[in-house]
């Protein structure tokens, strides 16, 4: 077959690389070679356009175990415990097939983890909807939501934890972002580099199907308006076949017959192969006739590009086949002997006794293109004069709007529908700060999180990125545990365009920036590029997932208001920043003006404050102020603390408005015992630390003298109205 | 006390339901599910999960497996089963409880703490509860809506055979209180000679005040006593 440009293009290999191709192999590719080529140069693949920033992300401290580049990050959570996580994007095949898509994010996630030897101890996900009346949102949020829910419920890996945002910017690109966490002992850990030659490569799990060919690729370009066409690029999931591989790669791992093992997610067999190789620089030989088939007649091409989920690539100690082989089959398991490792450096493909491909390895991986790409520094959104009739706003009907509008709504309608208790170790629930895992038979706990902030990156994303670590940051914090280290996926549109690589390039700069201040590394992580729709880009999206231990989990705290008659203190100074807050979005409908800033100093000094707070026992409850300012994070301790506040505001120069619904950063409010006042108090002064006592928890209802006095049921109610109405259900 | 647990394939409570049985001191074993002989045991535990990914029908082909052989004869000996939740569909699958469990009403999944009354507090497995009859356990179930007809239903409640009823916080049993559309708000039940339990909530997952009670401990208290 003449490989013509019509079909160079539909590979979405560029004329450029196709010549970069012939001169790193010296030769014209044949079709089957051309299809390996575009699995492994395409963006998702070779992240040829992030290469150069994500290299600019500070990776290591004395927890990291491993950083970036293996199949997930890990960390060092003393007694040899490991924790193993990584978060991922499924978007564009979510966005063609929710069901499937999500639920193969989950299952592409759990392998990455488990491919490490650690068994999964919970999952968490960012899931980005578009506007609520656009007339797919509904069917979107249906699907992803039960996709998620039918994966992690099956495989029995209690989903914990995540958010799920609306905006008009992923009307035709929604974003499903799914993050696991797996535990190991540190010196059972197992990677991915192929060592010594000859010995077999072993194929593992479901057999191989015509699911998913050139998914990698299609997550790489832009949706056009034919993106219902592109359904058989979307894989189809299984979780029942994954607990079983699960169980028999763990039971495999107990021993030292595993050289090395790499799960076969995007790009299938082909970058599975290459990547093993590659890293132990050495050269692979498969003999395709040795794969497992689900479809008759299949070819090496689709063989090498199909996306089948469930299917591992181990290389095995040569001599102990027989015994995996065993376990393979107790839990009802494809096991075959593709091929071997060779000292060629070369990928060698044989089929029905020929040679069908012969590759060097590094024009697939080190050799791969890697861009420069142009990039434009955005303009922050200036501020303008505010509305001058804002303040004439009744609170309490400001507030209310807030609580009920959808981004703000409490989500219970979304995390029941996940199994979240399984595995007998959840101790903190979704709907707080953090989720919390206890470590199986210990006393201690892993708090665990995942924020986004794209509204503020959008405005400004130096800034953005930095406020979604501290959000992180915070977030672990409030539940009392020490913050190690975060994985991050960076959702954005097209490279290809200057304003939104200047969105990514910025971004990068303040999560750098965020992260070094805080010692919080980057371990892992993935970038998705093109989520446009005809030219549309959605909002830069990076996701981050944050893990934190806590030694002792006596220390652990919650957000539920604990006793009436406490003291409810803020901690971290309010100025009223209102531009892209709740307040301003939701009630007053103005989305433009810059995000608030972020002092790193302020953000770190505060957290350890309450960190110490928390190691004296003095703190009853902790809430991170976010979104929606004091108020919304008053009332969300209320509520799921089923007490009152009686609140007051102090002096100060600005107005109710701005004191309430700012969205100053760096803040935390917290609840104390009156006996504890002095002691509190005498901590945050010496170290320089602002706060305001603005009242104190009382029975029944919210009350701000002058201003409202609202009922915990009502306030209750209107935060669980919105899922439940939208979805038609009582 | 003696336990085996029955781990079939995408059984995913087995774990969690063995470290309940240990805690209270009984002296477990898991049964991989195509053994032919179960070992010598008073208490058999199905738990909960997807067994065989619920293909066909929730608990079905699990029911076909071979240990199950010897599951019915223990349990037509007079051994004590108990099946949670997945463990319940394959009772129902095997013939040992009678009627059906559909989907929930509202056609999705559904994991959260409900409340319970426990209504027969006479059995082995119940014992404990006469002390403390609304309880709050965990369900996780999509196929939790126990379905039988009128005169299977008279005769559940004239025999005694229910364990447990959905309720709410003050131990009212109605509609707004039934997560499922459960028939009468049932959530677990007894057969004729109450030595099978099967029930849709976990006790096994509320058995440490750190997980936000201990609600479940008292079932496997009951087991222990009644031995």
């Amino acid at each position: 077959m003449k490989i013509t440009p019509d079909i160079i293009n539909n590979h979405g290999i560029k004329p450029h690389e196709y010549k970069k191709i012939i001169s790193l192999i010296g030769k014209e590719p044949n079709l089957l070679e051309l299809g390996i080529f575009s699995a492994m140069w395409n963006e998702h693949c070779s992240y040829k356009s992030s290469k150069k920033y994500l290299k600019t992300l500070p990776t290591k401290n004395k927890k990291v175990i491993q950083g970036p580049g293996e199949n997930a990050g890990v960390v060092d959570i003393e007694d040899d415990d490991a924790l193993v996580f990584k978060i991922e994007s499924h978007n564009h095949p979510s966005y063609i097939e929710p069901y499937q898509g999500a639920a193969t994010g989950v299952g592409g996630i759990l392998r990455d983890v488990f491919t490490m030897g650690a068994r999964p101890i919970a999952t968490l996900n960012s899931i980005h909807f578009g506007n609520h009346n656009h007339p797919k949102t509904k069917n979107l949020l249906n699907g992803v939501v039960s996709g998620i829910g039918g994966y992690g419920n099956c495989i029995g890996i209690p989903t914990v934890g995540g958010e799920v945002k609306f905006d008009n910017s992923y009307n035709e690109n929604i974003l499903v972002n799914a993050m696991a966490v797996g535990l190991v002992k540190k010196n059972k850990i197992f990677y991915s580099k192929a060592k010594k030659v000859n010995q077999p490569v072993i194929y593992v799990g479901s057999k191989t199907g015509r699911d998913g060919i050139h998914g990698a690729s299609m997550a790489s370009a832009e949706f056009d308006e034919n993106a219902d066409e592109k359904k058989p690029t979307v894989q189809v999931g299984d979780p029942f076949t994954e607990k079983l591989l699960l169980e028999a790669c763990l039971e495999l791992m107990k021993d030292d017959s595993i050289i090395s093992i790499q799960d076969m997610g995007a790009a299938g067999l082909t970058s599975s192969s290459v990547e093993m190789a590659s890293k132990g620089n050495l050269g692979i030989e498969i003999d395709l006739d040795k794969v497992p088939c689900r479809e008759e007649k299949m070819t090496p091409y689709e063989m090498m590009l199909s996306e089948s989920q469930e299917r591992m690539l181990l290389i095995l100690n040569s001599g102990k086949e027989e015994n995996a082989k065993k376990i393979f089959n107790k839990w009802g398991l494809d096991f075959s002997i593709i091929g071997k490792t060779t000292s060629s450096k070369n990928l060698v493909l044989n089929f029905n006794r020929k040679e069908v491909a012969n590759l060097p390895l590094s024009s697939l991986s080190s050799d791969a293109p890697v861009y420069d790409r142009k990039w434009k520094k955005n303009l922050i959104s200036k501020k303008k004069n505010l509305p001058k009739d804002f303040k004439s706003l009744k609170i309490s009907e400001s507030l209310k709007k807030i609580l009920i509008s959808p981004n703000n709504s409490e989500k219970s309608w979304v995390w029941e529908q996940y199994d979240h208790t399984v595995m007998g170790d959840t101790v903190q629930k979704p709907g707080g700060d953090s989720s919390v895992i206890r470590i199986h038979e210990k006393n201690k706990g892993v708090a665990m999180t995942v924020d986004s902030s794209s509204h503020y990156c959008l405005a400004d994303p130096i800034t953005g990125g930095k406020q979604v670590v501290c959000e992180a940051w915070r977030n672990l914090i409030s539940v009392g545990s020490k913050p190690i280290a975060i994985t991050n996926c960076l959702n954005f549109g097209s490279p290809e365009k200057d304003e939104i690589m200047g969105q990514f390039v910025e971004t990068i700069d303040g999560i750098s920036q965020a992260c070094k201040y805080l010692d919080f590394p980057v371990v892992s992580g993935n970038v998705s590029f093109y989520n446009e729709t005809q030219s549309k880009a959605i909002s830069p999206t990076p996701t981050i997932g944050g893990v934190g231990l806590i030694k002792n989990l006596d220390y652990m705290t919650t957000i539920n208001l604990k006793e009436i008659g406490s003291y409810i203190l803020v901690v971290g100074k309010t100025l009223g920043h209102l531009y892209q807050s709740e307040f301003f979005r939701e009630v007053l409908e103005i989305k433009d003006g810059p995000p608030p800033e972020i002092n790193l100093f302020n953000e770190k000094n505060n957290g350890l404050l309450i960190q110490t707070l928390i190691s004296k026992k003095l703190v009853n409850s902790v809430h991170d102020i976010s979104s929606g300012g004091i108020l919304v994070a008053l009332s969300e301790m209320c509520i799921s603390g089923k007490i009152g506040a009686n609140i007051k505001v102090p002096r100060n120069n600005i107005s109710l408005h701005e004191y309430l619904f700012g969205e100053d950063q760096s803040r935390y409010l917290i609840e104390i015992n009156e006996e504890n006042n002095v002691e509190v108090s005498k901590i945050l002064e010496k170290n320089n630390i602002y706060y305001e006592i603005i009242g104190k928890t009382q029975k029944d209802s919210l009350y701000l003298n002058n201003e409202f006095n609202i009922k915990l049921n009502d306030l209750s109610e209107l935060n669980s109205f919105w899922f439940r109405n939208y979805f038609k259900e009582n | 006390m003696k336990s085996s647990v029955i781990v079939f394939p995408g059984s995913n409570c087995d774990r969690d339901v063995a470290v309940a049985l240990e805690k209270f001191q009984i002296k477990n074993q898991m049964v991989w599910h195509d053994e032919s002989n179960l070992p010598k045991s008073d208490l058999v535990v199905l738990p909960g999960g997807f067994s065989y990914g619920d293909y066909l029908r929730t608990g079905c082909i699990a029911s076909k497996s071979r240990i199950i052989n010897d599951v019915l004869k223990h349990a037509n000996r007079g051994g004590l089963v108990l099946g949670i939740c997945n463990g319940f569909q394959i009772l129902i699958e095997t013939g040992l409880l009678p009627g059906v469990l559909l989907r929930n009403k509202k056609l999705r999944f559904l994991s959260k703490n409900v409340f319970l009354k426990v209504i027969n507090v006479n059995s082995k497995f119940c014992l404990n509860y006469n002390k403390k009859n609304i309880i709050k356990l965990p369900i996780a179930h999509n196929e939790g809506n126990y379905f039988a007809n009128n005169a299977l239903l008279k005769k559940l409640e004239d025999r005694n055979l229910i364990a447990f009823k959905y309720c709410n916080e003050k131990g009212d049993i109605n509609n707004t209180s039934n997560p499922n559309g459960s028939s009468n708000n049932i959530a677990g039940i007894l057969n004729n000679g109450k030595n099978i339990l099967g029930m849709m909530p976990h006790p096994e997952r509320l058995i440490d005040p750190l997980l936000s009670g201990e609600d479940g401990s008292i079932m496997f208290e009951s087991l222990l006593k009644s031995h």
